[in-house]
């Protein structure tokens, strides 16, 4: 939102842009920090060429007053330490004639792209503010002439800097002095872009990224054993947990492939240990099988998918909301399996913790639904508190008489013998198999062990967890994952004008909770499905298994650009006049 | 103990570093030093080349177009030999091929010594030391050279080569000495597949 | 810049296309693809009859730089999809290319079998003992105690021997070359394209930007001090003591080449159903 409460704003968004070498990205990330320290929210999202290094580079900011979850519509500043190949972001990049753009006088003229949208040029003469500066570099001018455009106190940006420069303290003073120049330099831009105060922080607050919120909620829920295989732009997930398991008692192991990696998972936890492991669309795809064989035999695993662009290679470094279907519907055979979708950021971390609970309770594979644009987005966020919610195996106790493995109970969770454990020795089987656990081709052992796998699943009460249900009116808008931060944004607006929306941000995929989604739908004529991808798999998927009311609509578009708050806005405003 | 013995016998036979070789070249007529000097322009022409293409995909402009420079002046000197030679076409190699001193014609640059951040001092600095190797590698064909005429030729081709070497150092007076902490890069490197 | 001498062999210019790599500069792999237009220029073939197969990394990017026919498939699987293309086309001269990431791990089970099923093709595994592409996380090849994120101390690993399991496995050509040495890679792949069955070139490539270590690679390189043999247990026993440095031809052997025959059988459908007939 960017309502002016005086002359001060609460959300404003700078890109800093710059190549080979400029440091951008460690500029935005000093902002956000320093921003953090003052107590405002912030994110910020990375946007590069295909270059490993000296590549055109944008760090893309939101700053507010409030917690944020996605970026807005508009930029109000783009800040350029140099032009090259920078055009290649205009699309990530909205400017109208209310925003700047600042760049360096000797680095020539800003690219048409931007020029044509009426923003304002505002010069920076960079490179010869910090070569007056001996040993400082133009992305701490950068640094200072942000802080000073958006009025982010002086003290707080030196405070971060020296403890980024810890090593190499000698720096400080030309880095300091630099920060000054560029602040200096936005003295002439007055308070346009200045933020309002921050409300006075009593909670604890992170700065973190979904990658390492779902690693960490992880390990809150009780996962003790990951298997890794990288892959953009789920490998900061493994990176986070490779040093961070160890210390509480588990173990990282590197596997030579995704095939490995699910299948080491699900020894693990055969053996009783809590596992997961993270990947991107392809090595989902090549785990679909495992995943099979972990709802055959039971044994709960949790994989988190880091969704980007596909189908195939496709966009590695782009988020997008495209394998919906293949976690819903991409196993052989009736093979249900949970499916979870965080929707913010801090949610990755809660989300995260809610899916091994519930594999562990239900002995069934979970996937969660996590995206590029959450896995490497860093926000300043609330301490997520901590929901207790952790592994709790329903585990077979010694000393049972005849003991069957796969017993068809009445909530379908059959207690799980683990190995070590006297006298109740069986062997998982991904065969279809009797309720004492051997093989079997027979009929009635197939439909009891099919209904069982279901009914687990479908039976189990997830509480109010299954969804975000906010507001109320005859319009709502459902949808899942990085969208809900968008639509609760336009619906914000919508209520501002007088328009009354309700959303659902399901949080739970799979097992489908029908009547649920109708409760929550009560009173709606006016369904908006809202998603990020081309082919409408989360519409199909509503379509399939629920009932919606009234008229529906879908809203969509693939990546790699997001879909912002007023692209909903304007469906629901038209919406709301038919 | 035998692997040990081994091998230290083998880095005894083994070949030094690039550039150290003990040259073979040698002119037989003025076709075949036309050849060498064709043969070496050219490589350098191409190699500058995609000096350039590395630097452009990396945003290094000024490097970038200081190995374009470069490129043509080689590419130029490669189509004087041509002229000068009368041939309209570029000439055969010699069977067994090129007998180089290095690993590749000595005004050909290593890729490795290339870095995105590189400054145009630099990239003198690469072209010098192929002048430089230029020079010397004209001087082993005077020493090796069995006709009269292919010796003058070839003096007049090392002179050539060390008024290059001087023409590099004058133009590296006029351009800034690298910066300390040239190639720091405060962000880290990316990944993108 | 060898065995040029036929007037109408093409130039290694007209192997390179108009896409400009990406590749930090100082990275090896310059080399190799400068290698590959020069070997591509010896052996005499025109550029459509030449199919580069690659898959997941910053080596398999190689494809789009030449302008042979490409194929830019998924990780680990490009010697699947090679063995498909050449087993179907024996006309075409098939080239695979990777790096040890791809290669040795999530590629390693195809490896074994590529080298024991003998189709002719030639494989060049651009070896920089990293995930480059990733951001740097240890390969097969990686030293065990090399540091990252993914491995804090080390994988404590014994590293992949990728010659010595070629051999085992039944590779008919196996060798190694160094970036630092494009002619010579250029001549080995040349060789290994000639030699008929499966041809494996390793290709040690320095990382600039993940292992800068490894500029040292230059000094560590020697030329290895025998004559390659095609006696398999002879190379063997200098594989044992290989220390991952020797450059040259290890192994040229004459074992089978698969090579089903396509397009002999002429017989049409209809002849096919006597087999049903009552």
């Amino acid at each position: 939102m960017t309502t002016k409460s005086s002359s001060k704003r609460t959300s404003v968004c700078v890109a800093l842009c710059g190549s080979g070498g400029a440091g951008v990205m460690t500029a935005g990330n000093l902002l956000l920090e320093a921003a953090a320290q003052a107590g405002w929210y912030g994110l910020m999202v990375r946007s590069s060429g295909p270059q490993i290094r000296g590549g055109e580079a944008a760090a893309l900011m939101r700053i507010a007053t409030h917690p944020i979850d996605c970026l807005d519509d508009r930029f109000d500043a783009l800040v350029a330490v140099d032009w090259q190949n920078i055009h290649r972001f205009a699309d990530e990049v909205p400017l109208d004639g209310a925003s700047l753009i600042v760049g360096d006088p000797d680095q020539g003229e800003a690219p048409e792209v931007y020029t044509k949208t009426g923003a304002r040029a505002v010069k920076l003469p960079l490179k010869q503010l910090a070569k007056a500066i001996p040993g400082s570099w133009p992305n701490m001018v950068v640094l200072g002439f942000a802080a000073g455009l958006l009025g982010i106190p002086a003290d707080k940006v030196k405070a971060v800097v020296a403890q980024s420069l810890k090593k190499g303290a000698e720096q400080l003073p030309a880095s300091v002095a630099a920060i000054e120049a560029g602040r200096a330099a936005a003295a002439g831009e007055g308070d346009a872009l200045a933020l309002a105060a921050p409300t006075p922080v009593t909670a604890r607050r992170w700065l973190i990224t979904g990658n390492q919120a779902a690693g960490f909620g992880a390990i809150r829920g009780g996962v003790r054993f990951v298997a890794a295989y990288p892959i953009t732009p789920a490998t900061e997930l493994l990176e986070y947990m490779a040093p961070a398991l160890p210390q509480v008692g588990g173990v990282l192991v590197q596997a030579e492939d995704e095939l490995a990696s699910i299948n080491m998972i699900i020894g693990a936890s055969y053996g009783g240990v809590p596992a997961l492991t993270a990947t991107s669309g392809p090595g989902l795809s090549l785990m679909t099988e495992a995943l099979g064989l972990a709802v055959a035999a039971e044994v709960p695993i949790v994989v988190v998918d880091v969704m980007r662009g596909g189908p195939s290679t496709g966009i590695p470094a782009k988020s997008e909301q495209s394998d919906v279907s293949i976690a819903l519907w991409g196993l052989h055979g009736d093979a249900p399996r949970l499916v979870l979708a965080p929707n913010s950021i801090p949610d990755c971390l809660t989300t995260t913790q809610w899916a091994v609970h519930l594999a562990e309770r239900l002995q069934a594979p979970a996937i969660v639904l996590s995206d590029q644009f959450f896995g490497q987005a860093r926000t300043v966020t609330d301490r997520p508190a901590d929901t207790g919610v952790v592994a709790e195996r329903l585990v077979a106790q010694a000393g049972a008489e005849g003991y069957k493995r796969y017993a068809a109970t009445e909530s379908g969770v059959s207690p799980m013998a683990i190995p070590g454990t006297p006298g109740l020795a069986y062997t998982a089987d991904g065969l279809e198999h009797s309720e004492r656990g051997i093989p079997s081709s027979g009929s009635g052992d197939h439909r009891t062990q099919l209904a069982k796998r279901e009914r687990k699943l479908v039976a189990h009460d997830y509480g109010a967890q299954w969804a975000d249900i906010e507001g109320d009116g005859e319009i709502a808008v459902v949808t899942f994952g990085s969208c809900t931060g968008a639509a609760r944004e336009a619906i914000a607006r919508a209520r501002a004008a007088g328009v009354k929306v309700r959303l659902v941000s399901m949080r739970l995929l799979a097992p489908a909770r029908p009547k649920l989604l109708a409760a929550a739908l009560e009173g709606v004529d006016r369904v908006l499905v809202v998603e990020q991808n081309h082919g409408g798999q989360f519409l199909r998927y509503l379509r399939a298994e629920f009932e919606l009311p009234g008229a529906v609509r879908s809203y969509r578009h693939p990546g790699p650009l997001p879909i912002r708050p007023e692209e909903v806005h304007r469906q629901i405003t038209e919406w709301s006049r038919a | 103990m035998k692997q040990a013995a081994r091998k230290s016998a083998a880095k005894k036979r083994a070949v030094p570093a690039r550039g150290a070789k003990p040259s073979t070249a040698t002119a037989r007529n003025m076709n075949e030093l036309m050849a060498y000097a064709y043969a070496l322009e050219i490589e350098a022409a191409e190699r500058y080349a995609e000096f350039a293409d590395a630097m452009e995909a990396h945003n290094n402009r000024a490097v970038e177009e200081l190995f374009r420079k470069l490129a043509r002046i080689e590419h130029k000197h490669a189509e004087q030999i041509l002229e000068e030679m009368g041939w309209t076409a570029p000439p055969k190699s010699p069977i067994g091929g090129y007998q180089w001193q290095g690993l590749e014609g000595p005004e050909t640059a290593d890729f490795a010594t290339l870095h995105y951040l590189m400054q145009p001092y630099h990239a003198l600095e690469i072209a010098l030391l192929n002048e430089k190797r230029a020079f010397e590698f004209f001087s082993g064909l005077v020493r090796r050279a069995t006709t009269d005429k292919v010796k003058r030729a070839a003096k007049e081709m090392a002179a050539e080569e060390a008024e290059h070497v001087r023409l590099i150092e004058d133009w590296m007076k006029k351009v800034p000495r690298p910066e300390a902490h040239w190639d720091v890069d405060l962000d880290p490197p990316r990944y993108v597949d | 810049m060898n065995d040029l001498t036929t007037a109408t062999a093409l130039q290694p210019a007209a192997f390179k296309s108009d896409y400009k790599p990406i590749w930090c500069p100082g990275c090896g792999d310059y080399s190799v693809l400068s290698a590959f237009t020069k070997a591509f220029a010896m052996v005499g073939k025109k550029p459509e009859e030449i199919a580069v197969v690659s898959g997941i990394g910053c080596s398999s990017r190689i494809p789009a730089y030449l302008t042979s026919y490409g194929f830019h498939g998924v990780h680990g699987r490009a010697l699947a999809a090679a063995t498909g293309l050449k087993v179907a086309r024996p006309d075409l001269t098939v080239v695979v290319a990777g790096g040890d990431g791809d290669g040795y791990s999530i590629g390693g089970n195809h490896f074994l079998h590529a080298c024991r099923r003998n189709v002719d093709m030639t494989y060049v595994v651009m070896d920089n003992h990293v995930y480059g592409m990733t951001k740097g996380q240890p390969s097969p090849t990686t030293e065990p105690d090399w540091q990252s994120k993914l491995s804090p101390s080390g994988t404590g690993l014994r590293v992949f021997h990728p010659l010595v399991v070629a051999l085992a496995a039944g590779a008919n050509f196996v060798a190694r070359a160094f970036s630092g040495d494009p002619n010579g890679v250029a001549a080995i792949l040349a060789e290994a394209i000639r030699h008929p069955g499966f041809s494996f070139v390793e290709v040690l490539s320095p990382c600039v930007t993940f292992r800068p270590e490894q500029r040292n690679w230059k000094q560590a390189v020697h030329p290895a001090p025998v004559e390659p043999t095609d006696d398999p247990a002879k190379a063997a026993r200098r594989i044992l003591t290989d220390d991952g440095f020797n450059v040259g031809i290890l192994y040229r052997g004459d074992r089978m080449v698969y090579a089903p025959p396509v397009g002999k059988g002429k017989k049409k459908p209809a002849d096919l159903e006597r087999g049903f007939e009552v």
